[in-house]
C-alpha cells in the first residue's frame, strides 16, 4: 500500500483547502469554549461543596458521543443539517465540557496563603481574581486547552460523516473509493496538525506564562 | 416532522435482526468485548510500569498518540487493510480502549502507599505478594474508572465504527443519514447518548462504591495481610 504521489500532486491544492478549513473548524470550538469556561468555571468554584456535583454532571455531556451531538445540532439550534455551525457548536460544547474542570482545577490550585496575602494587600475581590487567581490557575488551565485541542483537532474528522469533515472528507472519499492515499493523508495531516498545535500552545504558554514551569499535563 | 416517529414504532422494538434491541446488542457486545481485551493486555503491563517505575514515557507517549489519531480514519483504514465484519471494528475500539486502562493502572499501583508497600516488604512479602496484596488492591478504584472512561471512549467510537459497514446503534445514524431520514438518525444519536450516560452513571457509582470501602476495607486487608505474613 504505498501512496500514490500523482494522486497527491495532482491535489495538492485541495488538501490544502481542507487543512485550511480544518485549522478554523477546531481553532473556533476552542477559543469558543475556552472564552466561556473561564466565567463558568469561576461561578462553579465559588459553589463551595456543590461544586463538585456540578462538575460531575457537567462531565456527563462528554459522554455524549460526537456523532450523536452533530446529528443533534440542528435540531437543538435551528440550522441546516450541512451548516458548519453544528460542527462548531458541537465541538465547543466539548471543549466547554473538559476546560470547566479546568477551570475549577486550576482556581483551586491557588494556595489559600497567597489569596489572603492579595487581600492583605488591598486587592479587592475582581482585581484578586484577574491579578493573582487566574494567572495562577493558567497553567493548569493551558494543560487543559492542550488536550481539548488535541482532541478537537482528531474528532473535526467526524463531521465528514455529516458531510463536514474538513480532512475528514479525505478518510470517507477514501473509503468510498477504496483508495489508501487519501486516508493516510487524511490520519498523517491530522496527527501532524494536532502535534504542531500542541508545541504551539506550549511555547505560547512558555512565553506567556514563565511561571508556569514544570506543571505538567496529567 | 416528529423527531421520536422512529423511536415510536412498535415494529423497530421486535427482536429482528437490524431493529433497535439488536442494534443495542450489537453496540453492547463490541463494547464489552473491546475494553476486556484492553483490560486483558493492560493491566499486567500497566502494572509492571507502575511496579517497576520504568517505562512511563512510553505510555505517555502512546496516550498522546491515541488521542491525536482521528479514529474515523483509523476504522478506515483497518476496514480496507481487514475487509468489513466485527474483527477490525474490535481492533480498532480495543487499541483506543487501551490507553486510560494503562494510565490509570500504572499511576493507581505507583500511587499506592508507600508506607504500605514498604511495611509489606519489611515483612518479607515477596514482589508477587506486594502487587497482589498491597498495591493491586489500593490501586482498583483508580484501575476501575480507567476502564470507565476507556468504556465510554468505545461506546462514542462503536458510532463511528457503523460508517465503515460495522453494526451497532451507529447503524441509524448513518443509515439515517445516507436515506435522509431524521427520525431514524435522531433515534440513534439519542440512543447512542443515553446508553452512554447510563454506562458512566453505573460505572460511575461501582468506582465510588469502591473508593468509599477501598480506605477502611484495604487498609484493614493490608494489616491483616501483612500480619499474615508475619
Amino acid at each position: 500500500m504505498s501512496p500514490d504521489w500523482d494522486w497527491l500532486a495532482r491535489n495538492t491544492g485541495m488538501i490544502l483547502r481542507l487543512l485550511g478549513l480544518h485549522v478554523v473548524l477546531s481553532v473556533l470550538p476552542v477559543l469558543i469554549g475556552l472564552v466561556l469556561a473561564i466565567p463558568i468555571g469561576y461561578l462553579v468554584s465559588r459553589c463551595g461543596p456543590l461544586a463538585n456535583a456540578i462538575l460531575a454532571v457537567w462531565g456527563i455531556i462528554y459522554a455524549i458521543p460526537s456523532l450523536a451531538l452533530f446529528v443533534a445540532m440542528p435540531s437543538i439550534l435551528g440550522t441546516k443539517i450541512l451548516d458548519p455551525v453544528n460542527v462548531v457548536a458541537a465541538l465547543a460544547v466539548y471543549a466547554l465540557a473538559l476546560l470547566v474542570r479546568s477551570v475549577v482545577d486550576g482556581l483551586r490550585s491557588v494556595p489559600a496563603e497567597v489569596k489572603q496575602s492579595a487581600t492583605a494587600l488591598g486587592y479587592g475581590s475582581t482585581r484578586r481574581l484577574l491579578r493573582v487567581e487566574l494567572p495562577l490557575a493558567m497553567p493548569v488551565i493551558f494543560a487543559g486547552l492542550r488536550v481539548v485541542t488535541v482532541s478537537t483537532i482528531s474528532l473535526v474528522t467526524v463531521g465528514a460523516l455529516i458531510g463536514l469533515g474538513a480532512l475528514g472528507d479525505l478518510l470517507t472519499y477514501g473509503f468510498n473509493s477504496a483508495f489508501y492515499t487519501p486516508v493516510l493523508t487524511g490520519i498523517v495531516l491530522v496527527v501532524v496538525l494536532a502535534l504542531v498545535a500542541d508545541a504551539v500552545i506550549l511555547l505560547l504558554q512558555r512565553g506567556l506564562l514563565p511561571w508556569s514551569k514544570g506543571v505538567r499535563t496529567a | 416532522m416528529n423527531l421520536f416517529s422512529f423511536l415510536e414504532n412498535a415494529q423497530n422494538w421486535t427482536t429482528a435482526s437490524g431493529a433497535i434491541p439488536y442494534r443495542l446488542g450489537e453496540h453492547l457486545f463490541y463494547t464489552v468485548v473491546s475494553v476486556a481485551i484492553a483490560a486483558v493486555i493492560g493491566i499486567p503491563l500497566g502494572i509492571l510500569v507502575g511496579h517497576t517505575g520504568r517505562g512511563n514515557f512510553v505510555i505517555i507517549g502512546f496516550t498522546n498518540a491515541a488521542r491525536a489519531i482521528p479514529t474515523l480514519g483509523f476504522v478506515i483504514l483497518m476496514v480496507l487493510l481487514l475487509s468489513s465484519g466485527a474483527v477490525p471494528v474490535l481492533i480498532v475500539l480495543a487499541v483506543l480502549a487501551l490507553p486510560p486502562i494503562l494510565t490509570a493502572t500504572a499511576a493507581g499501583v505507583a500511587g499506592a502507599d508507600s508506607n504500605a508497600v514498604h511495611a509489606a516488604r519489611a515483612l518479607g512479602m515477596t514482589p508477587g505478594q506486594v502487587i497482589s496484596k498491597v498495591e493491586w488492591p489500593l490501586a482498583l478504584p483508580l484501575v476501575l474508572s480507567g476502564v470507565r472512561s476507556a468504556t465510554l471512549q468505545v461506546v462514542a467510537t462503536a458510532t463511528v465504527a457503523a460508517y465503515a459497514s460495522a453494526g451497532g446503534l451507529g447503524r441509524f445514524i448513518v443509515d439515517g443519514l445516507a436515506s435522509q431520514d431524521y427520525p431514524q438518525m435522531f433515534a440513534g444519536a439519542l440512543l447512542v447518548a443515553l446508553l452512554a450516560i447510563v454506562l458512566d452513571i453505573l460505572l460511575g457509582a461501582v468506582v465510588a462504591g469502591l473508593r468509599r470501602r477501598a480506605r477502611p476495607t484495604s487498609d484493614r486487608r493490608v494489616a491483616v495481610e501483612v500480619s499474615a505474613a508475619a
